[in-house]
């Protein structure tokens, strides 16, 4: 095989090949411990041997692309915006682990969202989800009767 | 004509006054959340089924028919008006469509893709009544090693057969795959990949993993790269209807679009990328006006138009009749039905008709209203398009979380959420496409099920895969669509490597 001498490994690639390696390699651990109980079903192994082997072969073709240099261009990335984001889910998730509750949870998560955009006037944004969170929890709280986790300002409706 | 009979069972349904209004308020919402841009239909469904978790089962899947045309209008509008489609199905919309709109002609493009996709989705939704009852026939006769062969065709031709690069799309299945098997297995009451975390225990939530990879990777890969790209909106500028000319040139585009949409969509082929692509070519090759292509051809936005929506009325074929989903869109359809222990196939049909019948009558009402709707409304969707895009994607992750833990309100549920969200990231980063996920989670385990009960039926023998001829001609067509596309592709670079 020819190829251009612009082509590189890359190695965002070999770590991609790398994880499903990983992959295949857990569900043939999980696997193990599994039983066969009746001898007339296939029993719940052969699915995950078929997936483990299916993940090492796909892992074995990702290599081999990322040794090529195989891998579609990619754009330059920028860390801050998906930084603000998730620490805007990690801190609805842990107010709703702690019972505190979604509508403080949703408030900062539709902050921190709006200024991973370029937002910047954090307050007000912190102000605007506010009010979503509690519409939100009227619409499916009240009206659809959904239950969403409660803390001390949900009790207040 | 049996089918126009149970058509008309099925209208009695669907023309019933709460049932009328579930179709209105699920056109409406589909529209409204289709039309955000980012947001394609699959999503629209799947960030809209908490909100029907309530409801009864005929209501709310006659809403879900309008929340799923709703999307597809909503998303032509937003890939005409601001060039960034939802999915690729508006991609070949997108092409002509936002040129017409910056030429200040945004006004009929819009009118001739909903005009368009009433056409295409009236006659595909009446290709699918007569359709369905044959095809039920057919299935009825199906084993359970028919329906594995078939399931492995759909993942096949998913995955592999037309996407860019067959390793990425398997790679994307393969994880969907691995996704299903969390949770109990319900044959032999063992956990699989639960590491004793009680909510994996339950399977994978299917709304969990698409809201997840389409709503949560979407934000976070649309933020990530804000500052080499940005979206802007094209004002409708002009008269909204149109010419006499305009008819002319858009009606029998049409009627080709429906014809490509509309077969490809009902065969487990991947969706409705080629019947738009497809449509397009078409249209450009025979069009009395070839200097417009490139500058905005009205042919050029009619035709895929069509296409797509006929090819989404034609998903519904195997959904309805087989339970096989063939798009990240059929596959949230699917969901929707199983959160009422429906599933669809041969014998929803002999045991539920009025339900089945009564969502294909709601779908030809829906399509009606969706063209009233759009036609003098859509200064109102386009308002919708207005809003800042730091709001925006804030209040879809907003209702996005919401509706995760509203299914189930549990903290496990949302990192599932946020796990997944960077799983979506990460893949539109590298260029893997997300349905095969989607699908895999969803298919895995009924595959493997009906591979399971084939042979506890053969007592074990594998034979019985390949005894029966109607799976081994599927897993022969399997077979071929898997190899297929390596060959091409090592013809391709064959080909490259020549010049």
């Amino acid at each position: 095989m020819t190829t251009t001498p612009k082509r590189r490994i890359d190695v965002a690639g070999l770590v991609i090949a790398l994880l499903l390696i990983g992959l295949a390699g857990l569900v043939w651990w999980d696997m193990t411990k599994l039983q066969i109980l009746s001898p007339y079903d296939l029993g719940p192994k052969v699915m995950p041997i078929v997936v483990s082997i299916g993940l090492t072969l796909l892992a074995i073709g990702n290599g081999i692309g990322a040794l090529r240099g195989d891998l579609p261009p990619r754009d330059s990335l920028d860390w801050k915006p998906i930084i603000l984001i998730l620490g805007g889910l990690a801190c609805l998730i842990v107010l709703v682990a702690i019972g505190g509750g979604f509508m403080i949870g949703t408030a900062i998560l539709f902050a921190t969202t709006s200024a991973a955009f370029g937002r910047r006037a954090f307050l007000t944004d912190l102000l605007i989800g506010a009010v979503i969170a509690v519409f939100i929890y009227l619409l499916f709280g009240k009206l659809l009767t959904l239950s969403l986790p409660a803390g001390p300002l949900e009790r207040l409706f | 004509m049996e089918a126009f009979t149970s058509l008309a069972g099925g209208l009695a349904v669907a023309i019933q006054p709460m049932n009328l209004l579930f179709a209105l308020i699920g056109v409406l919402l589909g529209t409204a959340v289709g039309v955000l841009p980012g947001i394609g239909p699959a999503l629209t469904v799947a960030l809209l089924l908490p909100i029907t978790f309530k409801l009864d089962p005929a209501g709310s899947i006659i809403m879900f028919a309008g929340i799923y045309y709703g999307g597809m209008y909503g998303g032509s509008t937003t890939a005409i008006l601001i060039n960034t489609p939802g999915e690729s199905a508006s991609m070949a919309t997108a092409l002509e469509g936002n040129l017409m709109a910056k030429a200040g002609r945004g006004g009929p493009a819009l009118a001739t893709s909903a005009i368009g996709s009433f056409v295409a989705g009236t006659i595909a939704t009446l290709g699918l009544t007569l359709l369905a009852p044959y095809l039920v026939e057919i299935a009825v006769s199906f084993g359970p090693e028919d329906y594995f062969a078939l399931m492995c065709v759909a993942f096949v031709t998913v995955s592999a057969t037309f996407g860019d690069s067959p390793v990425r799309g398997l790679t994307s299945l393969f994880i969907g795959l691995l996704l299903g098997l969390v949770g109990i297995d319900i044959l032999s009451g063992q956990s699989r990949l639960s590491f004793g975390v009680p909510e994996l225990y339950d399977n994978i939530e299917v709304t969990t993993l698409a809201v997840g990879l389409f709503a949560v990777g979407e934000a976070l890969y649309v933020a990530s790269r804000r500052h080499i790209h940005e979206e802007k909106l094209e004002p409708v500028r002009g008269s909204l209807w149109m010419t006499k000319e305009d008819w002319k040139r858009s009606w029998k585009p049409w009627l080709r679009g429906t014809l490509y949409g509309f077969p490809i969509g009902a065969l487990p082929a991947g969706g409705a990328e080629i019947p738009t692509f497809l449509s397009y070519a078409t249209e450009k090759r025979l069009t009395k006006h070839p200097e417009d292509f490139g500058k905005g051809a009205i042919e050029g936005v009619a035709g895929p138009e069509a296409a797509n929506n006929a090819s989404a009325a034609g998903t519904l074929v195997p959904l309805l009749t087989l339970g096989l989903p063939t798009s990240a869109t059929a596959a949230m359809m699917l969901a929707g039905f199983q959160q009422y222990g429906l599933n669809p196939g041969p014998l929803l049909f002999a045991e539920q008709p009025a339900l089945v019948w009564g969502l294909i009558a709601s779908l030809f009402i829906a399509n009606a209203m969706l063209l009233v709707l759009n036609l003098p409304l859509v200064g109102l969707w386009v308002k919708l398009l207005a809003i800042p895009q730091p709001w925006l994607y804030a209040g879809i992750l907003v209702f996005a979380t919401m509706g995760t833990i509203a299914a189930n309100p549990s903290p496990v549920e949302l990192i599932m959420l946020t796990v997944f969200g960077v799983l979506g990231f990460l893949m539109r980063r590298f260029d893997f496409p997300i349905a095969p996920v989607v699908v895999g989670l969803i298919l895995g385990p009924i595959a493997e099920s009906q591979l399971r009960r084939a042979l506890s039926i053969s007592l074990g023998d594998p034979m019985v895969l390949l005894q029966s001829p109607i799976s081994a001609t599927l897993l022969a067509i399997a077979l071929i669509a898997l190899i297929l596309p390596f060959f091409l592709k090592g013809m391709g670079r064959f080909k490259a490597v020549e010049d």
